[in-house]
């Protein structure tokens, strides 16, 4: 049967990309939807009525929603090449905790960078670094968070690196001054023709933002 | 080897009461250490210095935290025992899909709906409602959300199928009546009396005790 996958996503969303690098990864055709975040369409809406959001991958017309959920299923379902999960159960357990750990900690901490001022902005800042240094700390000298090879966790983290221009300058501080070690791991991972074609241009991520701070404070 | 399996938790905590359920499930020994979390031990922090918090399973030596994980976890090390998650890849995104809408969603409103004050609460009974009614329409008349026997998705909506009936008693708020939600009240009634769930569950009437406690010192 002929296979039909579509993704319903964002340009910018760094959770969508997720989605975009693993269906690259693993050579897979499939339709690419741009959504309006404005206008969401009725096809959106029915795919993921719940929460209503980006990414959705639609396989043979069943949506999957959240990137990590749909990330897991692309590598399950093509899992004739490159695993992105490894096969040992402890080195699963630990992909998935930092998978989560980034889901819980880089997304709401990094936006507040543009999105408040002040106080607020400050603690963000002085979080969101604590956040990097954690993870390079888990990184360690190993060239991925999987280990030798580029694996769920590297997935679920690289994606960001197109908002680190961002988040740069709008928090005032230089990622590679503060945490060299990310910087290198994140053009390790641009080498891969699969991170490389999917990550949208920093400059341009960082102009969509502005226009989300405009919303935010106005200015 | 010996299999060491150790679990950190909290009687209280529907997190941990997750994991000793998933390793009860597997037939899997494992020894309990309860935590003060008003005082964590040393191995606590050692073993999760990220969150600091329970349910951690320590597997000979080696920890795993976040209860979704660890179940997974748990799954995978035995997968000859009873099927938490399913095999099928779109059963198995699905039923993490609904384990992650109870975590991420369902907890906050039902906790700001009971235990909140005045214009938030009202606002979270609403959203707390709301989100029930997709819980209600996902398991239609299914006995389980894993459909014939408990997974994953029961194991983890334990806060509806049983926590959240103790909130109710204490509070006084009202969320899941039977005319709204026959389906749900009647796969609760179904979860605390399945044999290995129910040895897994604190007390109803000490987690009550407990409750009002907590609530009179506010």
């Amino acid at each position: 049967m002929a296979e039909k996958v579509v993704l319903l996503d964002f340009w910018a969303s760094m959770f969508g990309m997720r989605g975009r690098v693993a269906l690259a990864e693993k050579g897979i055709k499939y339709e690419y939807r741009e959504e309006d975040l404005k206008n969401k369409s009725d096809l959106l809406l029915r795919m993921n009525p719940v929460h209503k959001k980006i990414p959705v991958l639609i396989h043979n017309g069943k949506p999957i929603c959240e990137s990590l959920i749909i990330v897991q299923y692309i590598d399950e379902v093509w899992n004739d090449k490159s695993p992105l999960l490894p096969s040992d159960p402890y080195k699963r357990a630990q992909a998935r905790f930092w998978a989560d750990f980034v889901d819980k900690k880089v997304y709401d901490t990094g936006r507040k960078l543009w999105s408040t001022k002040g106080e607020e902005h400050e603690t963000a800042k002085k979080e969101l670094l604590e956040i990097f240094k954690t993870l390079e700390e888990e990184l360690g000298e190993k060239p991925y968070f999987g280990g030798e090879t580029f694996g769920f966790m590297d997935v679920a983290f690289v994606t960001f690196y197109s908002w680190f221009y961002a988040f740069e300058t709008f928090g005032e501080f230089s990622m590679e001054a503060e945490h060299p070690k990310i910087i290198a791991w994140a053009k390790r991972c641009m080498q891969k023709e699969s991170v490389a074609k999917t990550l949208p241009d920093q400059q341009k991520v960082y102009e969509f933002a502005l226009g989300l701070r405009k919303r935010f404070l106005g200015e | 080897m010996v299999e060491e399996v150790v679990v950190f938790g909290v009687w209280v905590s529907p997190y941990s009461r997750r994991v000793e359920t998933a390793l009860r499930l597997k037939g899997v020994p494992y020894k309990y250490i309860e935590e003060d979390l008003g005082n964590k031990s040393p191995l606590l922090l050692k073993y999760n210095p990220i969150h600091e918090k329970v349910p951690v399973l320590v597997h000979n030596g080696n920890p795993i935290a976040e209860s979704l994980v660890i179940l997974e976890y748990i799954d995978e090390t035995c997968p000859q025992g009873f099927p938490i998650l399913p095999k099928d890849p779109y059963e198995r995104a699905t039923a993490r899909f609904g384990s992650k809408f109870i975590d991420d969603k369902c907890m906050p409103a039902i906790t700001q709906a009971c235990w909140g004050e005045g214009e938030a609460s009202d606002k979270a009974v609403e959203e707390a409602t709301e989100l029930l009614m997709f819980m209600e329409n996902e398991l239609k008349e299914n006995r389980f959300f894993g459909g014939e026997r408990i997974g994953m998705v029961d194991i983890a909506a334990n806060i509806v199928g049983f926590w959240l009936g103790t909130f109710e008693q204490v509070t006084g708020v009202e969320l899941m009546t039977r005319d709204k939600f026959p389906n749900l009240t009647n796969w609760s009634i179904e979860f605390v009396r399945n044999n290995v769930i129910k040895e897994n569950l604190p007390p109803r009437e000490e987690m009550i005790s407990y409750l009002r406690k907590k609530r009179s010192a506010r």
